[in-house]
């Protein structure tokens, strides 16, 4: 059984898992395992990439026509170096496809909700299709969805952290109120968090750590690619959800007559 | 993008026999999803025939997540008739513009002896009612709502499908919900019930409510006129048109209401099945589809009736109602639109609820909040 693709602006994408190109070994790995996971949207850091016309490390070793990329501009610290990022990345990778991240907070990396919606205004004016990275925060995702965001990446633990989906609660809002699709992203640590995510209703996932940083990347990679298919299936065929029993009081209906239908 | 390219993805008929097949499986597992959210195909289930064995259950479980999110309490309204001046010919509408009955609009004074009646009733919240007609429209209305603005904490209104610009206009001069039933979603039986006027054009009042979400209108009200067609299908598409609203105008709160034909002046038309034993399965159905979803129960329904279903779901009544403009002070005799049948007084049912361990709520906004001046006193 194939499952429905996912449509992001108009573009449609067989594949439900995006990921990243930072912290591999080797770009060697990097393009194996990427191949290993299927995935044909590819995010790259705009400042991991040589701009100035030299042949690129990471550029080099992905097959662009396989791949839609996707430049984020982690590294920005407000709206204003973040629309000058993406003006170079639509310039240097010849796409208007951006994953907006703005983190002022080296710590953390915790996306700045304020500047990143000031930012997704004047990108989508400027002919951008924006997927910002968020807080999982239900109201801010409307709120991107009303500025034109063509998608919203609210995060489900803190980025690199492994830790899952800690957002849930709030995802599940998310998921369940948005117009434009929902891709979870950061902090999906294991291919069953992934699993979850398509489980409760989520478009897509991005991971990039918890493949590159695993013993072996192209494994993990094909350990994402199956967990995103079957959470995905596993949602479009109808989960049962737990039993939810009412605390009867006395009876409410038997002032009804009986058996008019 | 409005609602009437949504509606169109969908056949009516096609989803009334697809609720038709629904069966035991598909509401338990519907019943299932109460905690995290039931879709559009769970709601079709528990509209179902197949959920009729279910509806105890489904009673017990609105009641207990009605009494989670609203405590027990009954906020009630009082609906005014401004006039029945209409221009619409709809078969089955004491106002249709063929019934030869005394017209009526109420003046400025008229409108004030209503007030002072409903005030001293202990009314906050005032619904306002008109027929359709260009004469009566936007600008009578807003006169209205600056009489009557300072005198109550809410004030909404049932009126003719207006435009974005004037449902704007009237939130400046204090509207804060708007009720507009689409009477029934199916495109083969509409026509057959509105002949003439305006409301001939489904397409617009369809897309009414999208106007008001673009408008600003803080709430919204949906419903169908049950007993036009076919109650199950008429209430998945209420869903489907929740779901939209919500997901489009998320700002906007919501709430349904179940209007039944009953008797009034006119002629004779056939009414679809919907009896109380429906009417509880679809309020119980979108208690279960929808936590913070207002449901009203109308006095149209009798007092034995009220008196049982109020704790279902239920989160407004209205009580001691008049349908006919006048009704409460001035001009007793002009004709109502329907017949009432629980005709207490609101104290008496103010009373009835308190007896059962339910507050009655009167006030529940503020005028304030719908960007008016705050008003400290008023002289009764």
């Amino acid at each position: 059984m194939n499952s429905k693709p996912l449509v992001i602006h108009g573009v449609s994408f067989s594949s439900r898992l995006f990921v990243g190109t930072g912290k591999y070994s080797s770009s060697d790995m990097m393009r194996d395992s990427i191949v290993a996971t299927g995935s044909e949207m590819v995010t790259v850091a705009l400042r991991r990439v040589r701009t100035g016309g030299q042949d690129d490390d990471i550029l080099s070793k992905l097959d662009t026509k396989k791949y839609r990329l996707l430049p984020n501009t982690s590294g920005v610290r407000d709206a204003k170096e973040a629309i000058l990022a993406a003006e170079l990345a639509r310039e240097a990778l010849q796409t208007n496809w951006l994953k907006l991240e703005i983190h002022p907070d080296p710590k953390y990396l915790m996306p700045d909700p304020i500047e990143t919606l000031i930012a997704t205004k004047e990108l989508v004016k400027r002919g951008f299709v924006v997927l910002p990275y968020v807080h999982a925060d239900p109201v801010l995702c409307k709120q991107l969805e009303e500025a034109g965001a063509a998608a919203v990446m609210p995060l489900g633990a803190p980025i690199g952290s492994n830790r899952g989906l800690e957002s849930r609660v709030f995802l599940e809002i998310i998921i369940s109120q948005s117009c434009v699709p929902v891709v979870i992203d950061a902090g999906l640590g294991a291919p069953s968090h992934a699993a979850a995510a398509l489980e409760m209703g989520a478009d897509a996932v991005l991971v990039n750590t918890a493949i590159a940083a695993a013993r072996d990347p192209v494994a993990m990679g094909e350990a994402f690619k199956k967990a995103v298919k079957a959470g995905r299936l596993g949602f479009e065929a109808g989960l049962s959800g737990a039993k939810v029993s009412a605390s009867a009081t006395s009876p409410l209906t038997s002032f009804l007559s009986s058996g008019t239908s | 993008m409005t609602f009437v390219s949504e509606w169109k993805k969908h056949d009516f008929s096609q989803i009334s026999e697809s609720i038709k097949t629904k069966k035991k499986s598909d509401v338990v597992r519907a019943l299932s999803h109460v905690r995290t959210g039931l879709s559009l195909d769970d709601l079709a289930a528990l509209l179902s025939i197949a959920a009729e064995p279910y509806l105890e259950e489904m009673a017990q479980l609105s009641h207990q997540l009605t009494v989670e999110r609203f405590g027990k309490t009954m906020q009630l309204y009082a609906p005014m008739y401004l006039t029945n001046i209409c221009a619409n010919v709809c078969t089955y509408c004491g106002f249709s513009a063929q019934n030869k009955i005394p017209r009526k609009a109420l003046t400025d004074s008229e409108i004030l002896a209503e007030a002072d009646v409903l005030k001293a009733h202990g009314f906050e919240h005032v619904l306002l009612v008109t027929g359709e007609s260009s004469r009566y429209g936007a600008e009578y209305i807003a006169n209205a709502m600056r009489l009557l603005r300072p005198r109550f904490s809410s004030l909404s209104m049932e009126v003719q499908p207006l435009e974005q610009k004037e449902y704007a206009y009237l939130t400046e001069n204090g509207l804060n919900s708007v009720l507009v039933y689409q009477e029934t979603y199916d495109p083969v039986v509409y026509p057959k019930y509105h002949l003439k006027g305006p409301k001939s054009d489904i397409e617009y009042r369809l897309e009414t409510p999208d106007r008001l979400g673009k408008a600003g209108v803080k709430k919204i009200g949906l419903g169908a006129l049950y007993g036009l067609s076919d109650w199950r299908a008429e209430s998945w598409y209420i869903g489907l048109h929740l779901r939209y609203l919500e997901k489009t105008y998320w700002k906007t709160k919501y709430s349904l209401s179940f209007p039944r034909l009953r008797p009034h002046e006119g002629s004779k038309i056939e009414v679809t099945h919907f009896d109380e034993r429906c009417l509880v399965q679809a309020a119980c159905a979108f208690r279960l589809f929808s936590q913070e979803l207002e449901l009203s129960l109308s006095t149209r329904e009798g007092i034995e009736f009220r008196n049982n279903a109020y704790r279902l779901g239920f989160t407004s009544m209205s009580a001691g109602s008049k349908t006919n403009p006048g009704g409460y002070a001035s001009d007793m005799d002009s004709l109502e639109q329907f017949a009432i049948d629980d005709e207490r007084s609101p104290l008496e049912v103010a009373s009835f609820l308190k007896s059962a361990g339910y507050d009655a709520v009167w006030k529940d906004w503020d005028s304030t909040y719908d960007g008016q001046a705050p008003v400290l006193s008023i002289a009764k």
